[in-house]
């Protein structure tokens, strides 16, 4: 129960520290949606982290860690540690320059001024919030399992879910971005520095991890956790596509607007691959060591072994704290939903006339009921597909690779100027197709699916290699189906693009200004 | 695109080949400070090389010309009416 009241303590912080937001708000839709594009650079550099940090992070890698071994860091960890701070500095920098100079609150914004087509903002926005959409289910599902777990069943997972969704609804609907930066940085730094506490507690409490280590080297069975034979080259080259979803996240791309100026985001970039270590490098430790600890727990099971080992090996308010730092990672909800409403506000209410008929003032308060709608659906949807969980981590593991296969299209729009609407119209139908066939696949295959640690087995006998099953996923010739969808993505978007019209003069002119040394396009 | 820039981008491709460190594979050992196997200790390395790589690309490839061409005061984008 004292765990719970720790969490408790820190719910109320968090909520305080929304309501401070309030007071320093100025009531206008940039104040509102972006907090004035107003944050420095640390401030940003915690906000960013924070916001691409979700309960995955910690609970997924440790029990992925447990099952599979240390590669789980060089597969997930060390590669986004390249390449989320490359498209921050590459695709970030650049969206803030566009917002500041155009008044874009949202991606979609610029990709309807750029691609010269109302239309395809329309289909962008409904793909991006439609694969959103599962993520903050997920998050309200972690955050009331969490409490849950953490009162020893005191808190059942309704009560904790509504917990959560009330604290996250509150402070989003007052403080608007400004509260979300806040929350997100103070979470940030909380994870930090408790999550080493955490490292050291546990170390201690079981008498030091090189006598555990030693354990699990001489353990022909377990020693195979200290290398990557649970892991096969082509997935973990093809993993490395993965990271490219982070830009192309509508709450990531809208964060990168929230920066003072383009110097905020040199901290983010170079720290950024440190704060990662920082995080996962402790996780997955962990999960070996709990594989070591807990022995025989399946997929699935393995998700909670960080707090086994929390509850097991630290006292109970230490644990309480650790248990609020993993309420930080869960509720990463936040900045999703303030980008949900951000984009219903701006691309749909905005757009179609609401702001020029009714008002900002009034666009300012559709977004606040948008943030009280989406926290109300979520968790409904979250109380009545409890049991549905696996579909909800399905559509997310789905979510990370159709956002890395948008990742071309961005690239396309800010660095290619004879890409055109038709080349993008063409990469986001590939990615919608694709992510459909994939997950008829993974249906259809689910009979077939091997235990873990057998071999993979094709689906169609007639087609060889072509799609294997492992015991999570569908691959393609044993690679992951993110690196050809992206291939894919890319293909379209340059092959459409040549086969049809240039973009207009006036669009290459605003997006690419003169001072560009390369010769404008005919067009 | 500025040799500097080439030079960038050619140097982000080789720290990108050397995350596949094949030959780690299997090696279970030896542990450094009996703590941390091969295969971990390369990758922790790695982040470090990966924000090195950052700094290298700030320090270098910086887009300053981003802060000149962004206006204080931003002009909002036509809304449909």
């Amino acid at each position: 129960m004292i765990p719970a009241i720790v969490v408790f303590i820190y719910l109320a912080i968090i909520l305080y520290v929304g309501m401070f937001a309030f007071r320093r708000s100025t009531g206008s839709k940039e104040d509102f949606f972006l907090a004035s594009r107003s944050l420095g650079p640390w401030v940003f550099l915690l906000t960013v982290f924070g916001t691409n940090m979700t309960a995955f992070a910690i609970l997924g890698s440790s029990g992925l860690a447990y099952q599979r071994g240390i590669g789980v860091y060089g597969l997930m960890a060390s590669s986004s540690g390249l390449i989320i701070p490359l498209t921050i500095f590459l695709i970030g920098t650049r969206l803030w320059s566009l917002g500041k100079k155009h008044g874009y609150l949202t991606q979609v914004q610029y990709f309807r001024d750029r691609w010269e087509c109302d239309a395809i903002g329309t289909v962008i926005f409904a793909v991006t919030a439609l694969m959103m959409i599962p993520y903050v289910v997920i998050g309200m599902m972690g955050g009331g399992h969490t409490l849950d777990s953490l009162s020893g069943g005191w808190v059942p997972y309704w009560l904790g879910g509504a917990i959560v969704a009330v604290v996250v609804m509150l402070y989003v609907f007052f403080g608007g971005m400004r509260g979300v930066a806040w929350v997100n940085a103070l979470q940030t730094v909380l994870f930090l520095c408790f999550g080493a506490i955490a490292f050291f507690l546990i170390s201690r409490n079981l008498g030091g991890y090189d006598r555990i280590m030693a354990e699990i080297a001489a353990d022909p069975k377990d020693s195979a956790l200290l290398t990557r034979a649970r892991i096969s080259p082509q997935e973990f080259f093809s993993y490395t596509f993965i990271p490219l979803s982070a830009m192309m996240f509508p709450h990531m791309a809208i964060m990168c607007m929230t920066a003072e100026k383009v110097t905020s985001f040199k901290r983010t970039v170079v720290w950024y691959p440190i704060c990662i270590l920082l995080i996962w490098l402790p996780s997955v430790y962990l999960g070996i060591v709990a594989a070591h600890q807990f022995p025989g727990l399946k997929l699935g099971e393995s998700d909670d072994v960080i707090l086994r080992l929390l509850s097991e090996n630290t006292d109970v308010i230490v644990a309480g704290i650790l248990g609020a730092a993993i309420m930080a990672c869960v509720m990463a909800t936040d900045s999703q939903i303030m980008a949900l409403s951000t984009m219903f506000s701006q691309d749909v209410f905005a757009h179609y006339g609401g702001a020029r008929k009714y008002g900002e003032n009034v666009q300012v308060w559709m977004g606040r009921a948008f943030v009280i709608a989406i926290a109300i659906v979520s968790y409904v949807l979250a109380l009545a597909l409890e049991g549905q969980k696996s579909i909800f981590d399905l559509a997310i593991r789905f979510g990370f690779s159709g956002f890395a296969a948008l990742s071309p299209m961005m690239l396309a729009a800010l660095f290619w100027r004879r890409s055109n609407k038709w080349g993008a119209l063409a990469a986001v139908l590939w990615v919608v197709f694709s992510m459909g066939l994939l997950w008829w696949l993974q249906l259809y295959s689910n009979g077939l699916a091997p235990k873990p640690g057998q071999p993979p087995v094709p689906i169609f006998a007639g087609l060889g290699g072509l799609f294997l099953r492992t015991p999570m996923n569908v691959t393609i010739f044993g690679y992951m189906p993110v690196m050809f969808m992206c291939l894919g993505s890319a293909f379209w978007m340059a092959l459409v693009s040549l086969l049809t019209p240039a973009p207009t003069r006036a669009t290459v002119e605003k997006f690419f200004p003169p001072s560009s040394s390369r010769p404008l396009p005919s067009t | 695109m500025k040799t500097k820039h080439w030079l960038a981008a050619l140097w982000v491709l080789i720290v990108f080949i050397l995350h596949q460190d094949f030959w780690n594979w299997n090696k279970a050992g030896p542990l450094l400070f009996g703590l941390l196997p091969p295969g971990l200790t390369y990758h922790l390395a790695y982040s470090v090389l990966a924000a090195i790589t950052m700094a290298l690309l700030v320090r270098f490839a910086w887009p300053a010309h981003l802060e000149e061409e962004a206006p204080g005061d931003p002009q909002p984008p036509d809304t449909k009416s």
